[in-house]
C-alpha cells in the first residue's frame, strides 16, 4: 500500500479488538527442540495443501527470476563482483564494523554490540524500557527471529506488532515463517482470508487480494500512527557512511522506518558493506534473486538521525551470536557472505517438497541447512547438513557464490567425527555399512568376494522377475517406493576377465 | 588411441551391461581399451556422507592405480565430479606433495564418457542406430559439476532412428543423492515422484542418462509402478547399431 493511502484512511474500529496472542515459552522453530529433518519432513509430505502452496509460490518466483536473470548479460560478472565485495567485507570485518560504528555515531546513532542472543534481547528490552514503551512495531527482521525476540518481549509485558504483510499473516494466524523472504509462502489466499476473518472479526471478508490488503491496511494504520517505537532489521550496513539499507516490497517498512520516534535496528555483524557504491552491485542482484524484480519497490537508506525528519532516537544492535566463530573456519566462513535473498531455497528441489518448517529453524532451505548448525551447537541440527541431495542448484543461483554443497560436506564430516566415537553408533547400519565398505574398497579381492556373497545373499530377496521388491533395515528405506534390480549373474570385471581368456 | 576404463563400483556390481556397451562402443571407434583389475571405488559415497578419511584412502588408491595411464574413461558423471571437485580438497587436507603432484598430472587425462567421445575423440556420430522414443535425464553432476552442456544431446542427435523428447524441468534433481535416498527416504521419494511426472509426460519408451545412479532411482520406481518406460545408460544406446542391435540384460 502507498504511505499516503495508509495515513489518510480512517482506522477501522474493530482492529483494537484483536484476540491476544499467547506468549510462547520458546519459538517453535527452535533447533534445540525441533525434530530431526526426515521426521519433520514426513509430517509436511503428508500435507497436500501445504505442498501445493509451496510449489506454486516457488514456481512463480523462479519463473520471474529466470526471466530477469536471463536479461542481464553481465549476470556472472555481477556474481563475481558481489562475491568479491562480501569476501572483502568479511576479510576485514573488524575494520569495517568499527568504521560503521564511527560514522553511524557521528551521524547521531548509537551502536550496541551483542555477543549473543541473550545480550541482544536485553539491550533491546532496556532501550524499550528507557522509552517507556508498552507497544512496539516491527518490520521484518530475520535476525530478531533468530534471537526469538518476540516471545521474549511479550513475556516482558510488551505488545509486539509485525507490520510486514506476510509477518502479520503469521502473527495473527499463529503460524511460523517458512521462508526468509516470503515468510507466509506456505499459506494461500483463502487461508489468509480465514485468518483475517477470524482474528479481525471480519465475517464477510472475501479472498479478493484488494479486500485482504484493505483489511491489513486498516489494521496497520492505527499501529503506525499510534506506536512511536519500532524495531527493524537491516539488509546492509554501510561502513563508509554509517548508513543502513532496508529493501522491501510493500511500503510498510518505509512507514515503520520513518513514522516512529525511536528506531532500533538489529543486524548480524556480517551485514556490513565497505562502500556506499557496493549497493550498486548488491541491489541489482538482490531484487532479481529474491523476488524476481529488477528493483525492489522500496529501498530505504538512512544515516543516523536527521532533526525534524524520521526517528529522533536511533540505535543499532550489532549481533554476533556465533558469527565470529564461523568466520574463523576456512571452508565455512563463506556462509557469512549470504545476503538473505532466498534464491537457494527457491531453487532447492528438497525445499520445494518440504517447505521451510521441516528445517526446524527460522533459516530454512540450503542456506539454513548450513547456517543453523553453525549458529547453534551442531548437536541440535545434525540432520540438517544431510537434508540435501547435493544437486548444486543452490550454488548455481547464489548471487554471492556461496558453495553451499561444499559447506554441507564439511559439516557432514564434522557430524561424522562427532558421532563415530559414540558407542550407540557402532552398530548403526549406516556407520557399520560405510566402515565395512571402506574395508572392501581397499582391496579388489575383498570387493570381489563381497560382490559374490552379496549376489548369493540377495537371491533370498530377488523375485522371479529378477527384481527386489522389499529389503530389510536401511534397504527398506529404498524399497518403500522403489524396486531394485537383482544382482546380475556376472559382474563387469568377471565378464572382462572371461573375454580376455577367450581371446588368448 | 589407448584408454583405460574406470567402470566404477556400482556399475561393476549392478550394471555390467553399461560396461559392456562402453567396450563395444569404444572398440568400434578404434579405441584400444584396458581395464585395471584392481579398481574398486572413487570414494564418492564416503565423501558425500561425511567420511573424509575413508574417502581419502579410496581417492589415494585411485590416483596410485591410474597415474601411469594415458587416458581414463568413466561412464558416470557423479564419479568424475567426485574426482574433479572433491579430490583436490581431500588431498589438500590429508595428502602430501607427491600425491598432489601425481593427481595434478592425472586430472586432465580423466574423461567422462560424453567428454571422451566429443572432446578427446572428436566424434558426435558414433554410428549408432536406436529406433525408439527417448528422454534424456540431465543428471545434476553432469549439468552443474561437469558442465556437460550440449554434449549428450549432440551424441543423441546423431543416433539414427532415435526420437529425442525433452523432459520438462530437465535440470531438477531426481532425488537420488546417494545415501540421501535412504537417510531422507521419504523426501527423496517425493522428489522422485515429481521427477517421474515430468519424465512420464514425454511418453518416451526409454529414459537415458550418463549416470546409472539416477537411472537406478528412476528405473526402480518405473518398475514398481508398471510405468511402461525403462532406463538405459547412454552408452547402451550408443552401442546399438543396425547390424548389432540392443542386447537385453
Amino acid at each position: 500500500m502507498s504511505p499516503d493511502q495508509a495515513i489518510t484512511a480512517e482506522p477501522a474500529p474493530h482492529t483494537s479488538a484483536l484476540r491476544p496472542i499467547p506468549a510462547h515459552e520458546h519459538a517453535e522453530l527452535d533447533p534445540r527442540f525441533a525434530p530431526p529433518f526426515p521426521q519433520a519432513a514426513l509430517h509436511v509430505l503428508r500435507n497436500p495443501q501445504l505442498r501445493k502452496n509451496v510449489a506454486h509460490a516457488i514456481d512463480v518466483i523462479q519463473t520471474k527470476r529466470g526471466k530477469l536473470v536471463a536479461e542481464k548479460q553481465d549476470w556472472q560478472a555481477l556474481r563475481d563482483a558481489a562475491s568479491a565485495i562480501r569476501t572483502e567485507a568479511l576479510d576485514h570485518l573488524g575494520t569495517y564494523l568499527h568504521e560503521f560504528e564511527k560514522n553511524c555515531t557521528a551521524a547521531g546513532g548509537t551502536v550496541h554490540w551483542a555477543a549473543d542472543a541473550d545480550e541482544a534481547r536485553r539491550i533491546i528490552l532496556d532501550l524499550l524500557r528507557q522509552e517507556k514503551a508498552s507497544e512496539v512495531i516491527k518490520i521484518k527482521t530475520m535476525t530478531s527471529a533468530e534471537i526469538q525476540l518476540n516471545p521474549f518481549l511479550e513475556k516482558s509485558g510488551l505488545e509486539v506488532y509485525e507490520t510486514d504483510l506476510a509477518e502479520i499473516i503469521l502473527q495473527l494466524g499463529e503460524e511460523e515463517p517458512s521462508h526468509i523472504v516470503v515468510p507466509a509462502l506456505h499459506i494461500n489466499r483463502s487461508q489468509v482470508r480465514e485468518i483475517f476473518a477470524r482474528r479481525m472479526g471480519l465475517e464477510h471478508l472475501s479472498d479478493d487480494p484488494k479486500e485482504l490488503t484493505n483489511a491489513a491496511r486498516a489494521y496497520l494504520r492505527r499501529k503506525f500512527l499510534t506506536i512511536p517505537t519500532a524495531i527493524s532489521g537491516a539488509n546492509f550496513l554501510i561502513a563508509e557512511t554509517g548508513g543502513v539499507a532496508v529493501v522491501e516490497s510493500e511500503g510498510n517498512g518505509r512507514m515503520c522506518l520513518t513514522l516512529p520516534q525511536t528506531m532500533i535496528t538489529i543486524a548480524g555483524i556480517e551485514k556490513v558493506l565497505p562502500r556506499f557504491n557496493d549497493l550498486e552491485v548488491m541491489l541489482q542482484l538482490l531484487a532479481r534473486s529474491a523476488t524476481g524484480e529488477r528493483m525492489n519497490p522500496y529501498t530505504s537508506l538512512w544515516t543516523g538521525v536527521t532533526p525534524g525528519d524520521g526517528p529522533q532516537n536511533f540505535h543499532v544492535v550489532l549481533l554476533d551470536n556465533g558469527r565470529s566463530s564461523i568466520l574463523k573456519k576456512p571452508v565455512e566462513r563463506q556462509t557469512l557472505k549470504c545476503i538473505r535473498c532466498a534464491a537457494c531455497m527457491n531453487a532447492c528441489p528438497v525445499y520445494r517438497q518440504t517447505g521451510g518448517h521441516a528445517y526446524g529453524s527460522v533459516y530454512p532451505g540450503p542456506i539454513g541447512a548450513i547456517l543453523t548448525p553453525q549458529l547453534m551447537k551442531m548437536e541440535f541440527a545434525q540432520s540438517l547438513p544431510y537434508a540435501s541431495s547435493l544437486c548444486g542448484a543452490c550454488y548455481e543461483v547464489c548471487p554471492v557464490k556461496i558453495n553451499i554443497p561444499e559447506v554441507l560436506l564439511e559439516l557432514r564430516s564434522q557430524v561424522v567425527n562427532q558421532e563415530r566415537g559414540q558407542a550407540g553408533r557402532f552398530f548403526d547400519p549406516m556407520y557399520l555399512g560405510l566402515r565395512i565398505a571402506n574395508l572392501l574398497f581397499a582391496r579388489a579381492w575383498r570387493f570381489h568376494l563381497a560382490q559374490r556373497l552379496g549376489r548369493i545373499g540377495l537371491r533370498l530377496f530377488t523375485r522371479k522377475d529378477g527384481w527386489i521388491h522389499s529389503l530389510p533395515s536401511v534397504g527398506g528405506k529404498w524399497t518403500q517406493t522403489r524396486d531394485l534390480r537383482g544382482f546380475p549373474e556376472q559382474t563387469f570385471h568377471e565378464w572382462w576377465a572371461a573375454r580376455a581368456k577367450e581371446d588368448q | 588411441m589407448r584408454a583405460s576404463l574406470f567402470i566404477t563400483c556400482y556399475n561393476d556390481t549392478l550394471y555390467p551391461e553399461t560396461g559392456k556397451a562402453v567396450v563395444r562402443l569404444l572398440e568400434r571407434l578404434g579405441v584400444q581399451l584396458d581395464f585395471h583389475p584392481k579398481q574398486t571405488c572413487c570414494g564418492q559415497m564416503h565423501a558425500n556422507t561425511g567420511f573424509r578419511g575413508e574417502a581419502f584412502s579410496q581417492a589415494k588408491r585411485f590416483v596410485r592405480l591410474y597415474q601411469d595411464t594415458e587416458t581414463v574413461v568413466v561412464p558416470s558423471s557423479s564419479c568424475v565430479a567426485m574426482i574433479r571437485d572433491q579430490y583436490p580438497g581431500l588431498f589438500e587436507e590429508l595428502g602430501n606433495d607427491t600425491l598432489r603432484k601425481e593427481f595434478a598430472a592425472l586430472l586432465p587425462r580423466i574423461f567422462e564418457l560424453s567428454e571422451f567421445l566429443i572432446d578427446r575423440l572428436g566424434v558426435e556420430d558414433v554410428g549408432a542406430y536406436f529406433p525408439h522414443r527417448v528422454a534424456y535425464h540431465a543428471s545434476c553432476h553432469g549439468v552443474r559439476a561437469l558442465h556437460l552442456g550440449e554434449r549428450p544431446f549432440r551424441l543423441l542427435g546423431k543416433v539414427r532412428g532415435l526420437e529425442l523428447i525433452p523432459i520438462p524441468n530437465a535440470e531438477r534433481c531426481c532425488g537420488f543423492g546417494g545415501t540421501f535416498s535412504v537417510k531422507n527416504g521419504e523426501v527423496s521419494s517425493a522428489m522422485l515422484a515429481a521427477k517421474l511426472q515430468d519424465v512420464s509426460s514425454t511418453r518416451a519408451e526409454v529414459c537415458t542418462a550418463l549416470d546409472n545412479s539416477c537411472l537406478m532411482h528412476l528405473g526402480g520406481a518405473m518398475h514398481r509402478q508398471f510405468m511402461g518406460m525403462r532406463t538405459m545408460h547412454l552408452a547402451e544406446i550408443l552401442a546399438c547399431t543396425e547390424s548389432s542391435p540392443e542386447v537385453q540384460p
